[in-house]
């Protein structure tokens, strides 16, 4: 499959209208205006295409070289752990054909207008910006060699770049980059369809690990800037006392004591959010204080009122009860593949389940913080760690009653983001204090309390699945019901339904050889923040279904790992449209169809790898799960040991990457290894329960996360690789999905026990 | 009036009793490498060494430092070289990198106490330093790695 270069459209060469980056009148690769430039009646646009503000690929926006030939590149994806700031230097210092010792790579500011889409989620960033940022090294490569072409009076046929020159290849003269940078600046950017991109042959970066990550000699220092580590001029601090109940307000308060607290400045009322955009601050009131201690001592002297609201009920144990009423009634048709209750009624056997999994809470390392001032000439400046930095300026902008152009937002390092740092109401909330402290720099943190009980969590669900088997053990009918409130009730009036998206993270695109397949989706109401939280509907999608093959391979006497091939059946390309599946994670479903091929090749290497089919002392057990998500095919198998106690130990995790071509292995690799940590994580302990509308959980004693005593001493992944030719899949989230489901099957083969409820705790305990 | 050796730096002190070690040296002392994690002693990103030992800072009280030698990431090895650090860019540890800086000082408190740890001992020093990354695996082998050469020399 090929991945067609776009559809070209003139780069207007802006650096010769002099808007230059200011670094010493080299190749200075100004801002430029092409790109997607979206008609209004365009067809349905897929990938890049089809993000707001869609995608750049003119080398002025991300390439500086001066005429010392040192290398400046721009990021404009945010980084969070995923490394996509040392990928995309990577792409472009490749097509380049630059040294990367030679290159340092800049943070680019939330601007859209300026490069395209920046929302770093979906893990997308690659799949995405591939082609476009190598076009863009491509580019000043070939103004390079055509700089160097005229210096010497030669048919630019003669030269070619190499490692940060360009040789005369007839008589091996040498210009260097930084001789060229001026000339070649002075030259337009060659028209999209005449660039030439390197043969993946011909890749010095590309595919090898060859480089250390760009921030990772300041981390390990102590000099990598986060979130709450900018120190402007006057800087004061806040934190605030928000509604402990979704969509609370603020009935009364007294803020006597806490003005008495020494160190405290002032107590600011933050609005509820009104009709608009998401993700505003959900209200309160901030104290300021001339440093965080003393906020935070100010904050536990405030004497608050709540009016509690509408979800002043919400209780999860009578909401799992109603999500369970809701998913044992026939719901809104998602996807109708024939007759099926003639199926399940004609069926020899009939196997039931019901998976719940709780809310859960993201806990990024570095909780939400951001500081914000005004600018001096005007407008707003914030530095903040966010996936989303033009959502961010739009959303201050909203609140400050100022325009996006006005606001901007100098992104950081994250520490951590899994789907957490997409929403920017804690940015919206250090804006509102910086305005009230008359535009003052205001650092807001928010306590790890403050984090675990006023997230977007992750949804609750109960999925409910029902199949048939035939006589001979083979599956004729499959009915999977899911009950999940939905990302959407964050976004406007409850929809009560699961979005397109949602539905096609493994519930309707479900790759399965059945004759009669239904998919439902029973109504379910939100009663908190509900976000997205990595990879999403898949974990509990692919837990349940995951989990349910392996319950049906037991119900037909088989081997769960060959019963599970045997329902992927024969390597063939599904188009997702015809399962009902409309979303593909945006992509274009001829381009990118389901491969069955691929899916199986996961499974079974990952199986071959942890020695299926050995023997086990007792109480040991092996479980594998194969899942697709994010155009990237993953399986996990794993193998476990159950304490008679029911303390579960991962003795060895093999995780299979088939995410296509892989830019920087050593990044994917520590992506699944992460990915097989947090799966873990959320199936032994992952709970946020709430009780009167409020969160039970308050910090890392009662949302524990696994630890490193908990982590398996062997823990192994494995790279299929692919074609540069081919699509590329996404990393950051696929490997998610199928650790929770290898882990109960694996501990279903060590006791006979089923864990259908997570976390998995309780029910080995009991 | 407190007096606090901050790498190598004699620091004075004179605010609320109550304060924590982590928000002076964020808030007043400007080193930032340490970081905020939960405020409760659960996850060690605030970790720090007083007189050689990991400390929590976000639960030590500045005026319990009073005398002694507080060492932060930023003052771990002058330039950036200590062997924990070599082999964290090795074996590539850090993902955000938020927890490193409580992960690399936790491990030095380790090897100073025992040079040459086992998989256990590894495990009982490290299991208050959260990493929500799931950068374990590769901190195991790190301070393997370190340990081992430790063992060499
Ligand atoms: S911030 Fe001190 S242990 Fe978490
Ligand atoms: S590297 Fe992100 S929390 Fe440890």
């Amino acid at each position: 499959m090929n991945r067609p270069l776009t559809t070209p459209d003139a780069i207007e060469n802006v650096s010769r209208r002099g808007l230059l980056l200011g670094l010493g009148g080299g190749l200075i690769l100004a801002v430029g205006l092409n790109g997607a430039a979206l008609a209004e009646d365009a067809p349905e646009k897929f990938g890049a295409d089809g993000d707001d503000n869609g995608w750049r690929d003119d080398p002025r926006l991300f390439i500086a070289i001066d005429e010392t030939g040192a290398v400046t590149l721009t990021n404009h994806r945010q980084e969070m752990g995923q490394g996509i700031k040392t990928s995309l230097a990577l792409v472009m210092t490749e097509e380049l054909e630059a040294d990367f010792a030679r290159v340092k790579v800049i943070q680019a500011d939330g601007d859209e207008p300026r490069y395209g889409n920046q929302d770093t989620d979906g893990s997308r960033s690659m799949r995405h910006v591939f082609l476009p940022l190598r076009r863009a090294g491509a580019a000043a490569r070939t103004m390079l060699e055509q700089a160097a072409a005229a210096r010497w009076k030669a048919p630019v046929a003669q030269v070619k770049a190499q490692n940060h020159a360009v040789v005369h290849t007839p008589t091996g003269r040498s210009l260097t980059y930084g001789e060229l940078a001026k000339a070649a600046a002075a030259l337009p950017v060659p028209p999209r369809e005449t660039l030439k991109l390197k043969p993946a042959s011909a890749f010095r970066y590309i595919g090898k690990d060859a480089v250390t990550g760009v921030d990772r000699a300041d981390i390990v220092t102590g000099k990598a800037v986060y979130g709450g580590d900018m120190r402007p001029e006057g800087l004061v601090y806040a934190v605030v006392a928000r509604p402990p109940v979704a969509g609370g307000t603020v009935a009364s308060f007294d803020a006597a004591e806490t003005l008495k607290v020494p160190g405290v400045l002032k107590v600011v009322p933050i609005d509820p959010p009104k009709e608009g955009p998401p993700f505003q601050p959900q209200g309160g009131l901030a104290v300021v204080a001339k440093s965080t201690w003393a906020a935070i001592k100010g904050r536990r002297a405030l004497k608050v009122t709540w009016n509690d609201g509408a979800n002043a009920a919400y209780d999860s144990d009578a909401f799992r009860k109603t999500l369970e009423a809701s998913a044992r009634q026939p719901g809104k048709v998602i996807h109708d593949g024939g007759d099926i209750e003639k199926a399940l009624a004609g069926a020899a056997k009939h196997v039931t389940a019901e998976y719940y999994l709780p809310h859960l809470t993201h806990v990024s390392m570095e909780t939400p913080t951001a500081t914000v001032r005004a600018r001096p000439g005007g407008g707003w400046e914030a530095w903040a760690p966010v996936q989303a930095p033009q959502v961010t300026r739009e959303v201050v902008a909203f609140a400050l009653g100022d325009k996006a152009e006005n606001i901007t937002v100098h992104v950081t390092l994250l520490g951590g983001g899994f789907g957490r740092k997409s929403k920017p109401d804690y940015v919206v909330e250090a804006a509102v204090v910086s305005k009230a402290m008359g535009g003052a720099p205001v650092k807001l943190t928010w306590t790890r309390e403050d984090d675990i009980q006023h997230d977007y969590y992750h949804t609750v669900s109960l999925e409910r699945l029902e199949a048939g088997l035939d006589a001979k053990g083979k599956v004729v009918a499959w009915r999977h019901r899911t009950c999940a409130p939905t990302i959407g009730s964050t976004f406007g009036p409850d929809p009560k339904h699961e979005a397109d998206d949602e539905l096609g993270m493994g519930a309707v695109s479900l790759p399965f050889d059945i004759p009669v397949i239904r998919v439902e989706n029973p109504e379910a109401e939100s009663h908190t923040r509900i976000g997205w939280f990595r990879s999403v509907s898949n974990i509990p999608h692919a837990y349940a279904i995951q989990s349910f093959v392996c319950e049906l391979a037991a119900a037909a006497g088989r081997d769960p790992k060959d019963f599970l091939l045997e329902l992927i059946g024969p390597a063939r390309k599904i188009n997702p449209r015809s399962l009902d599946d409309t979303f593909n994670y945006g992509e274009s479903p001829a381009l990118y169809p389901m491969d069955t091929g691929r899916l199986r090749a996961v499974i079974e290497r990952a199986a071959k790898e942890i020695g299926w089919g050995r023997t086990l002392p007792k109480g040991r057990g092996l479980g594998v799960a194969g899942h697709y998500s994010f155009i990237t095919y993953t399986a996990c198998a794993m193998e476990v040991e159950v304490a008679s106690d029911g303390t579960v130990q991962v003795i060895r995790s093999d995780l299979v990457v088939d995410c296509g071509p892989v830019v920087n292995p050593d990044r994917v690799r520590a992506q699944a290894e992460g990915s097989v940590i947090m799966g873990m994580s959320l199936a032994l302990t992952g709970q946020i329960s709430f009780k009167n509308g409020r969160a039970q959980q308050g910090n890392f004693d009662s949302f524990p996360v696994l630890r490193i005593d908990g982590a398996p001493k062997e823990i192994h992944t494995h790279l299929i690789g692919g074609d540069f030719d081919g699509p590329l899949g996404g990393v950051g989230e696929p490997c998610v999905p199928p650790v929770a489901p290898a882990l109960v099957n694996a501990i279903y083969a060590a006791t006979g026990k089923r864990v259908r409820d997570l976390p998995i705790g309780a029910t080995l305990k009991s | 009036m407190t007096k606090v050796f901050v790498n190598g730096v004699a620091q004075t002190f004179d605010g609320d009793a109550d304060t924590p070690l982590l928000w002076w040296l964020r808030d007043e002392l400007g080193l930032t490498g340490t970081k905020f994690g939960c405020g409760e002693a659960l996850c060690g990103a605030c970790t720090v060494l007083m007189d050689g030992t990991a400390v929590r800072a976000c639960q030590t009280l500045v005026t319990a430092a009073d005398g002694l030698r507080v060492t932060t990431i930023e003052g771990l090895a002058p330039n950036g070289d200590h062997p924990l650090q070599k082999a964290w860019l090795e074996l590539g540890v850090p993902q955000c990198g938020f927890c490193q800086a409580g992960q690399i000082l936790q491990a030095a408190s380790l090897l100073k106490d025992l040079p040459h740890p086992t998989d256990a001992d590894i495990d009982a020093a490290m299991s208050g330093n959260i990493c929500r990354c799931g950068t374990y695996p590769r901190i195991h082998a790190a301070i393997k790695q370190v340990a081992n050469a430790g063992a060499k020399a």
